[in-house]
């Protein structure tokens, strides 16, 4: 990044190209469409994966194949192309791993796409091996998969986004980059299909903080740089792993659900994502966003979460000098009491929420006095 | 210079030593300080875990104690920054006038020599707040390197997060002690016999740790650096 001057400015025009995207959201996508079907190729329109997945069956079934090839894609996964496929009777090879015969020999391809242009009804993909590449021009059929906030207003914005994509990761330039307008006479696939997937995306549009999340253009840079993705990995995330997973999977699935809820809370907030996000997705600030609609959520339950119970106790106690003052007491008198003063090696075994801490951390030996007492002392 | 400290709870309550350091640094070097005493909390705790109708609550009473002071100084760098950059969108008005300790002695002050001397080998880590949300820079460094006898200790990859994140310390408790063994094991490779940070709360969290480990390594905050001069140890 250091070697390409104006970074800053070429965030600050990717985020604005893509804010433009989803703000007009409905004239961009109405745009796409005119121009992919001017270009020879038709648009569908899902509203979930099961309608995606769905139109893939069909237009599989039309072209009159019981085998279609996958290059596997985040959408493609979102979707879970390759089980509802199967559950068609519909055999699925994924382009990587598959040999080189069966990849010539494939009669239609489902692929996902990076960018869409609302301008010319250009798909744009970067596919990082040769076979994927072979797959987008040998078919007779040619599906694309694409989320709707992958639309993007110009041809030339390209030039932003080609240019942050791969530099957030340590790249100059990513190595393929494919694309494609519709179909042409003699030359690569003879149908093209674009399914726009919504799935959730619409709802998503609805929170104006939560949306810049859709600004994502799936770079990874996020995930390189996060300590708690190093750590845990793809595993726990959903069908989108890291820091941009976290705040998109609880917006797209719904926030109430047990393990949407947790994501948002999956995080220090240590902020070194935002720091590199090419967009400027405020991924922190986004997480306390959702924070607060998983707790605004949880307050209309008819019995208080243990949690809920005790934050308002502690806004209570810190609401009021007296009352405040009075926690200080208890905390120091009760503590005093059970270690001895001697801090958490003096404790009877810890369990529930302080075990927690106390497992593989030695609690502070709490002083004598508080800092207001000592004040107090002085004058 | 009339100086308004907010101490913080966490502080008050857990590290007074952190508070008494700072009045007496700001005292030897010329200064006023008032303890305003109707102050608890900022409400960072209840911002961060999603309580934004409690945090409100707090960022209100705040903006009604300290709005009449004209300097107000903190010992927390995430502290300060969750009055500058948070409690704007809770009360819908300016903050008040709230430096990070470090931001107060360099930019408000205009010194980097306090006069300290601490004769021990220091690892300094950047909390995330004092780094990104504070934009501290390199002025905690600048005020270490002034410090008499102490030795500064290059820490690798210093600018990663502890893993204490507030709630995530207990809620995903796990990950957060993984990050702080990876934070431990850097502090130990330096040979540092102190390691300090302008955050408490951080350094209850990796401290913690280095306790459990009878690591020798002791967790101090900055402030008490800066205060300590003739025994050449910080007051505990």
């Amino acid at each position: 990044m250091a070697e390409l001057p104006g970074w800053e400015e070429l965030r600050r025009a990717g985020e604005a190209l893509k804010d433009r995207a989803l703000l007009d959201l409905d004239t961009m996508l109405e745009r796409l469409e005119a121009e992919v079907v001017r270009a020879g190729g038709t648009v569908h329109w899902a509203r979930d994966a099961a309608e995606a997945a769905g139109v893939v069956a069909l237009l599989a079934r039309e072209a009159g194949r019981d085998e279609v090839v996958e290059l596997p894609s985040p959408v493609t996964r979102e979707i879970g192309l390759a089980a509802s496929l199967a559950a068609a009777g519909i055999a699925v090879h994924e382009a990587a791993g598959s040999p080189r015969e069966r990849l010539l020999a494939a009669g239609t391809v489902v692929s996902g796409a990076r960018f869409l242009v609302a301008e010319t009804g250009t798909v744009v993909a970067l596919e990082p091996e040769e076979e994927g590449r072979m797959c987008l021009v040998l078919p007779e059929t040619l599906i694309t998969v694409a989320g709707i906030e992958q639309v993007v207003p110009r041809l030339r914005d390209l030039g932003v986004l080609l240019q942050l994509l791969p530099r957030s990761s340590g790249e100059r330039m990513s190595p393929h980059a494919a694309m494609w307008t519709g179909t042409r006479p003699g030359d690569g696939p003879r149908e093209f299909h674009l399914v726009l997937l919504d799935n959730g995306r619409t709802a998503v549009l609805k929170d104006e903080t939560g949306r810049a999340a859709l600004r994502c253009i799936g770079c990874s840079a996020c995930l390189d740089v996060c300590p708690v993705y190093e750590r845990v990995g793809d595993r726990p995330y959903g069908d989108l792993p890291g820091p941009v997973g976290a705040i998109l999977t609880p917006q797209l699935r719904g926030i109430e659900p047990a393990y949407e809820a947790s994501l948002p809370f999956a995080s220090t907030l240590c902020g070194a994502c935002a720091d590199v996000c090419p967009v400027r997705i405020d991924i922190p600030g986004i997480l306390v966003h959702l924070r607060a609609r998983v707790v605004e959520s949880r307050r209309r339950r008819p019995v208080p979460t243990p949690e809920l119970a005790l934050m308002r106790a502690a806004a209570r106690a810190m609401g009021d000098r007296r009352r405040y003052e009075r926690a200080l007491r208890r905390l120091h008198r009760w503590s005093g009491l059970l270690s001895g003063g001697r801090g958490v090696r003096g404790l009877p075994v810890l369990s529930g929420l302080a075990g927690r801490w106390t497992d593989a951390r030695d609690l502070p030996v709490l002083p004598h006095r508080t800092f207001r007492e000592w004040w107090r002392s002085r004058r | 210079m009339r100086v308004a400290l907010f101490v913080s709870c966490v502080n008050d309550a857990l590290y007074p030593r952190t508070g008494r350091a700072v009045v007496r640094l700001l005292e030897r070097l010329g200064h006023e300080v008032v303890f305003e005493p109707g102050q608890t909390c900022c409400g960072q705790t209840h911002w961060t875990t999603g309580y934004h109708r409690e945090a409100e609550a707090l960022a209100a009473r705040f903006a009604g104690l300290f709005g009449r002071y004209e300097t107000v100084v903190t010992p927390s760098a995430s502290c300060a920054a969750t009055v500058r950059t948070v409690h704007p969108r809770l009360t819908g008005g300016a903050p008040p006038p709230v430096h990070e300790l470090t931001e107060f002695l360099v930019d408000v002050l205009g010194v980097t020599d306090v006069g300290a001397y601490f004769p021990h080998r220091v690892a300094y880590h950047p909390t995330c707040h004092s780094l990104r949300a504070c934009g501290l820079g390199d002025r905690p460094l600048r005020l270490l390197r002034a410090v008499r006898g102490l030795e500064l200790a290059d820490l690798p990859r210093a600018e990663e997060c502890c893993g204490f994140g507030g709630a995530f310390a207990l809620k995903n408790a796990d990950t957060s002690v993984a990050m702080a063994a990876d934070k431990v094991r850097h502090v130990r490779g330096t040979g540092a016999d102190v390691l300090c940070a302008v955050d408490d709360s951080c350094l209850a969290h990796v401290g913690g740790m280095l306790s459990r480990l009878r690591s020798g390594v002791r967790a101090v905050h900055l402030a008490q650096i800066l205060a300590a001069t003739g025994s050449g140890d910080e007051e505990r």
